[in-house]
């Protein structure tokens, strides 16, 4: 990478004249998704607390995609993976995403699996 | 690559001179550590989901448990604090990609400068979680745990606010005695002695009608189950001990898995802020004496930084999934 950036973020539609400003830049936007997530964990809008999307409270698909929206501004700017070969880039990212989800596939069923159990079966476990 | 060894085959295919991908040999390995960590964290944080999912209907509310902030006592400010921490450390971050970036233009005193924020950075972040794990191991209301290891906790009536053991338990004219190895049964000791006895918790209980009891069970509206006084009064002659604080056995916020989780994962976290802490200082000082300077480029400045950025980036996930979902 060495001394070429690439200085476009939101697929070009910033584009900034230095690195250093781009990273100052991205500290902004970083700032202004964390103030989000802060603030709608404080008022935690009945909206959004009541109406469920595949099982889970659309307030919490929103802090989990506000998540990974800072995990991808964090490693393409701050961990210049913008700048890297595509191909390090996908070898690097494509290759952990695919074994979490698994992981997180395997384990939250088997957990929901267990939970059943624990509230239908024969087992006293609040006694 | 002019870190490494000199073999002197570097025009060689296999010498060791080619960059595959175009990143150095350093960088390469320094992604290949950060994934590998990645999954580690992943596996922690999967495990969390998996005791979550499993006792999903009384699992302690987060905003409920980290209600303090510094200075400002009896505030109720569910939050603000980690807010603060993780705005330290993607502050931090900055610094140290402005670093890097400094360090790429061979701009000697600004890559000191940057370092040296960063640094500070870190250890204000450390300082904060120790102060987390500080105000999470006192506690602040106390509980009592019943023989299936539930935990009661008490409210208010009138006020629908928490009660604190202190505001109604009784001061009988027993003795306490903390129970240790050495008397009683070998294998059983007590780390700390609570400030009421079980019996005073109840007597106190009995004796103070506005007082109920919550359980851990979340209502349909995701809040905890307040009992009526009656239920409250059958329920008390379940409780077994006086709980405050939070230990790796026993916890006052709730189910035991939520405290232990919180220090597994916070603390392999902040051991990975510490150690990064400690590396940034060596590199600061490198800096400072001048190594890189005169190895031509600042490239250990970069590989450092991506631990760094590394660090911050799991704080986001923890984050996310301890305090907020």
């Amino acid at each position: 990478m060495a001394h070429e950036h690439k200085l476009e973020i939101f697929r070009g539609l910033l584009k900034f004249k230095s690195n250093t400003q781009k990273i100052w830049g991205v500290l902004i936007f970083l700032s202004i998704v964390t103030t989000v997530e802060v603030a709608l964990g404080i008022v935690k809008p009945r909206a959004l607390t009541h109406s469920h999307l595949l099982g889970m409270k659309l307030l919490n698909w929103i802090f989990i995609i506000l998540t990974l929206v800072k995990a991808y501004y964090i490693a393409w700017d701050f961990m210049h993976l913008r700048d890297e070969k595509t191909s390090l880039r996908r070898v690097i990212v494509w290759t952990p995403v695919f074994l979490i989800c698994y992981l997180i596939f395997i384990l939250l069923f088997e957990a929901d699996y267990i939970h059943n159990v624990y509230r239908d079966g024969f087992i006293t476990w609040n006694f | 690559m002019d870190a490494t060894v000199s073999t002197g085959t570097e025009d060689s295919v296999w010498g060791g001179g080619n960059r595959p991908l175009g990143a150095s040999y350093g960088k390469m390995m320094m992604w290949f550590f950060i994934m590998s960590d990645a999954l580690t964290f992943s596996g922690f944080l999967v495990a969390y989901g998996f005791s979550r999912f499993k006792f999903i209907e009384l699992w302690p509310i987060a905003d409920e448990v980290f209600t303090h902030f510094p200075f400002l006592h009896g505030v109720e400010a569910p939050m603000y604090y980690v807010a603060f921490m993780t705005f330290i450390l993607i502050m931090s971050s900055v610094t140290m990609v402005l670093a890097v970036d400094a360090g790429h233009k061979m701009k000697q005193k600004s890559v000191i400068l940057y370092m040296f924020l960063t640094v500070i950075g870190g250890a204000i972040f450390v300082g904060s979680q120790a102060w987390e794990w500080a105000t999470f191991i006192k506690g602040d209301y106390g509980a009592v745990e019943t023989n299936s290891g539930r935990i009661l906790q008490f409210v208010n009536a009138e006020t629908g606010k928490r009660a604190a053991l202190a505001d109604f338990a009784e001061t009988l004219p027993e003795e306490r005695v903390k129970h240790q190895a050495s008397e009683g049964i070998w294998f059983e000791s007590e780390g700390y002695k609570t400030s009421y006895s079980l019996n005073e918790v109840v007597e106190g209980f009995k004796a103070t009608p506005n007082i109920l009891i919550r359980t851990e069970q979340l209502n349909e509206e995701g809040e905890k189950t307040l009992l009526d006084r009656k239920q409250s009064l059958a329920k008390i002659l379940e409780a077994n001990q006086v709980v405050e604080g939070a230990n790796l056995v026993h916890n006052e916020y709730g189910h035991r898995l939520f405290a232990d989780f919180f220090f597994f994962i916070t603390g392999f976290h902040g051991f990975h802020v510490f150690s990064g802490v400690v590396i940034n200082i060596i590199i600061f000082f490198n800096v400072i004496l001048g190594t890189y300077e005169r190895r031509g480029h600042y490239e250990m400045v970069e590989k450092v930084g991506l631990y760094w950025h590394f660090v911050d980036l799991v704080w986001v996930f923890v984050f996310t999934f301890f305090y907020l979902v």
